[in-house]
């Protein structure tokens, strides 16, 4: 799995390194406390750390929580829910599965997940980006939202689960379906419910009545298409080759104001 | 207008009198454009909202806004009130958006409750000559003592914020209000040394300066939520709910998302602003727990992380979750608070009184030995020192107050802050109304307030020979019942009137 932890921002920064290793048990027999891998990584952040390298990490939370620095953590094992929550600037990569809400509210940044990556990842992002080698699960991308230059991009090899992209209000989604037959499709239902803003890719088999309330869908044009392939290009660049063939469709917004309309103002 | 859409009739109307020398200033001031001259005269059109901006700006006090009088057939049953919104409705197919708090006339159990005074057992203690403390934290105060292996002490400070009299002023986004109205309560929380809730949406990059002395709101929208945010501030509140509005996310129309209000939420301009109704990463208490553990670790647990949450049924049980997961605070709000819109349904519906919210989660916190692990906010509805004096008594460490300090400003409550068009400058993102709020006033007119409040509280705390607030809170036993309902007394756990100490 460790294929391509040798990337350019590592070679690039490679001053400082220090290895954070969370192997062990507590006196319980319960693996390390996270606030212990955590405190080790604010130390080394604060130290001016640039590459951080996490073994043994298994099932910690909160892991790299708000660290606004550029800096490179590498995590061994399986980090556990809200990896990389509220960061602004860290590249992560996970070789081994992601839990839930990886990258809660992130700014900016990038996390690779060599594995699956589980529920609601990319809550509310608002940008950076995150590249899933496996599945998802449901409610991924909900409310990323974009502004000015800052526009949040989630690459999901797999499938994602149901109400991909709810809420969305900016940004990019690209699902592959990667390994998933061509008559089942790579997404689930209620995608993009209450969307008002950002696209949605699929690769594979979509049915109208799987979109949710507010979505529609659209022609995949030629900007879309220059954006999918940079973003395959770069997906294989962690990954490997990607496999699958097939048509891209595409789920964006029916308006960015979706519920205009629905409210009666008259003083009463 | 159209054939199927039928007149709802105006409420209120301005009358203009002989004293008028048809200066126009009115019709300048009216943002409703109600307003207008022809034939020599000042004449009023429709849609009067009574925001007395017109009658505060005349100079001549020739302008008088009157009520109009019930004009269809009256019925003790379907009242004026509903008629009109059935009427509305049958127009539009809409859900009816109002502001402020709920306008219905409900028993307040504020009115209900009577304070204790000293006499002859208890000397009361003159505020003016001695001291009566009205400090009060945030967040815990007492740090950790910890004895090394070579025996040296290992001082923890708590993380608690230190406030000089028990008040916050509530959350008020930027969006819901003006960039000069959230300058002018941020400016009075610091000249005052207490906190400003920054409400949804983020800090304006301005307002850095005021963050020690600012409550940041981190709601479901996550607008403007980053490091530098959540590290700057003095507190954290995660916003599960509002009492004006208690189970519903936040909508903030895309008219409203300025360039401003775009570059702080974060988002672009002129699109809605949505906030989930749930945290979708938040479905159980297990779930509020890691939100708060995450955000204790983005700050290094150097800030205390609450929860606020709207008073509802289960009030009790849930702030009883809320701090077994963590939080340091935890703010209640009644479901008479102020909002800048919400639908009527729930803001008039929704929700119990935070009279009896406060008195049972302090009850069950205590019960329950949780209640020295957490400071308890609450708000919605104070409109006066004798308000927030009771509600401390009842259990609360901290007292939120909004629209009352809005008032102060300028507010006239005319529950039209949904519009976007406050003549007053608060409720709106208008540049030329924006600018009609003077944040020097405003802040100034809310230090006022406060301050009295605080002396009246102090004097209140002397009448009862009490020298500090903190021996206040939750003392139930130094208040008395006089309302209708015993029942209620008995939930809160409060005497009825004419019941001793004993
Ligand atoms: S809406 Fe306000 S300013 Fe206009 S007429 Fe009525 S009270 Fe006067
Ligand atoms: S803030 Fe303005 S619009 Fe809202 S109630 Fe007060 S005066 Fe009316």
């Amino acid at each position: 799995m460790m294929s391509m932890s040798s990337n350019m921002i590592n070679s690039a920064l490679a001053a400082s390194e220090t290895v954070i290793d969370a192997t062990g048990k507590d006196q319980y027999g319960r693996p390390i406390d996270y606030k212990i891998v955590n405190n080790e990584i604010r130390r080394a952040v604060s130290e001016g750390v640039k590459n951080i390298t996490l073994t043994g990490v298994m099932g910690q939370r909160y892991i790299a929580t708000a660290v606004d620095k550029k800096i490179n953590i590498s995590i061994n094992g399986t980090p556990g829910n809200n990896l990389g929550a509220f960061m602004d600037g860290p590249f992560i990569e996970v070789f081994g599965n992601a839990q839930d809400m990886t990258g809660n509210t992130m700014s900016s940044g990038e996390i690779i997940v060599h594995g699956n990556a589980w529920d609601v990842t990319g809550l509310s992002m608002r940008g950076g980006k995150i590249f899933v080698k496996g599945n998802t699960g449901t409610r991924v991308g909900i409310h990323m939202k974009e502004f000015g230059q800052m526009s949040p991009h989630i690459v999901i090899g797999g499938r994602a689960g149901d109400y991909l992209g709810e809420y969305m209000a900016g940004g990019v989604i690209l699902v592959l379906g990667e390994n998933i037959p061509k008559q089942i499709s790579p997404v689930g239902l209620s995608i993009g419910s209450g969307i008002h803003g950002g696209r949605i890719f699929i690769r594979g088999k979509v049915n109208a009545n799987q979109l949710g309330v507010g979505a529609k869908l659209e022609t995949v044009n030629d900007d879309d298409l220059k954006l999918i392939n940079e973003l395959i290009k770069e997906y294989e660049s962690w990954f490997g080759s990607s496999s699958s063939e097939g048509d891209f469709v595409k789920v964006v917004p029916f308006s960015s104001r979706p519920f205009r309309g629905h409210f009666d103002s008259t003083p009463i | 207008m159209n054939s199927d859409m039928w007149k709802v009739p105006d409420r209120f109307r301005p009358v203009i009198s002989s004293l008028c020398i048809t200066c126009k200033k009115c019709i300048k001031e009216c943002s409703y454009d109600v307003l207008e001259f022809n034939n020599g005269a000042i004449h009023a059109k429709h849609g009067c909202v009574a925001c007395q901006r017109c009658v505060e700006m005349c100079p001549q006090d020739a302008i008088e806004i009157q009520r109009v009088p019930e004009t269809m057939a009256p019925h003790g049953t379907y009242t004026e009130r509903h008629r009109r919104a059935i009427l509305s409705q049958a127009n539009s197919g809409g859900v009816l958006l109002s502001s402020c708090g709920t306008d219905i006339p409900y028993n307040s159990i504020f009115d209900d409750l009577l304070l204790d005074a000293a006499q002859v057992t208890n000397p009361a203690i003159d505020p003016l000559r001695e001291t009566v403390e009205t400090k009060t934290y945030l967040g815990s105060r007492n740090g950790s003592l910890r004895l090394s292996s070579e025996g040296s002490f290992a001082v923890k400070p708590g993380c608690g914020i230190m406030m000089d009299m028990p008040v916050m002023l509530g959350h008020v986004s930027l969006g819901a209000v003006s960039y000069n109205t959230q300058k002018a309560l941020f400016m009075a929380a610091r000249r005052l040394n207490i906190l400003a809730g920054t409400g949804e949406g983020g800090l304006h990059r301005d307002f850095r300066e005021f963050a020690p002395h600012l409550n940041s709101e981190v709601a479901s929208g996550r607008f403007g939520v980053n490091p530098d945010f959540l590290k700057d501030v003095a507190s954290i509140e995660i916003k599960i709910g509002q009492g004006a509005k208690p189970g519903h996310g936040g909508h903030l129309p895309g008219e409203k998302v300025s360039d401003l209000i775009s570059e702080t939420r974060m988002i672009p301009l002129g699109t809605d602003a949505l906030s989930p109704y749930p945290h979708h990463d938040i479905y159980s208490i297990e779930d509020l727990e890691q939100l708060i553990a995450t955000l204790k670790e983005a700050v290094n647990y150097e800030h205390p992380v609450g929860v606020k949450i709207a008073a509802v049924h289960n009030i009790a049980a849930i702030a009883s979750g809320a701090v077994r997961a963590g939080a340091d605070f935890i703010t209640l709000d009644g479901f008479r608070g102020g909002t800048g819109s919400t639908p009527r349904i729930i803001r008039d519906h929704a929700g119990i009184p935070i009279e009896a919210a406060v008195a049972v989660v302090d009850k069950r916190l205590t019960e329950e030995g949780l209640r020295n692990r957490v400071t308890l906010c609450a708000g919605g509805s104070i409109r006066s020192s004798a308000d927030m004096i009771k509600m401390i008594a009842l259990g609360a460490d901290v007292v939120g107050v909004c629209t009352a300090a809005l008032i102060a400003m300028g507010c006239r409550l005319c529950q039209s802050c949904h519009l976007g068009k406050c003549s007053w400058g608060i409720a709106t993102q208008k540049p030329d109304l924006v600018s009609r709020m003077d944040p020097e006033l405003g802040a100034t007119r809310v230090v006022r307030l406060l301050s009295a409040w605080n002396e009246e509280l102090k004097e209140i705390l002397g009448a009862m020979g009490i020298d500090s607030v903190e021996s206040l809170v939750g003392n139930r036993d130094r208040l008395r019942y006089i309302g209708p309902n015993p029942r209620i007394a008995d939930i809160m756990g409060i005497k009825h009137a004419g019941e001793g100490w004993g």
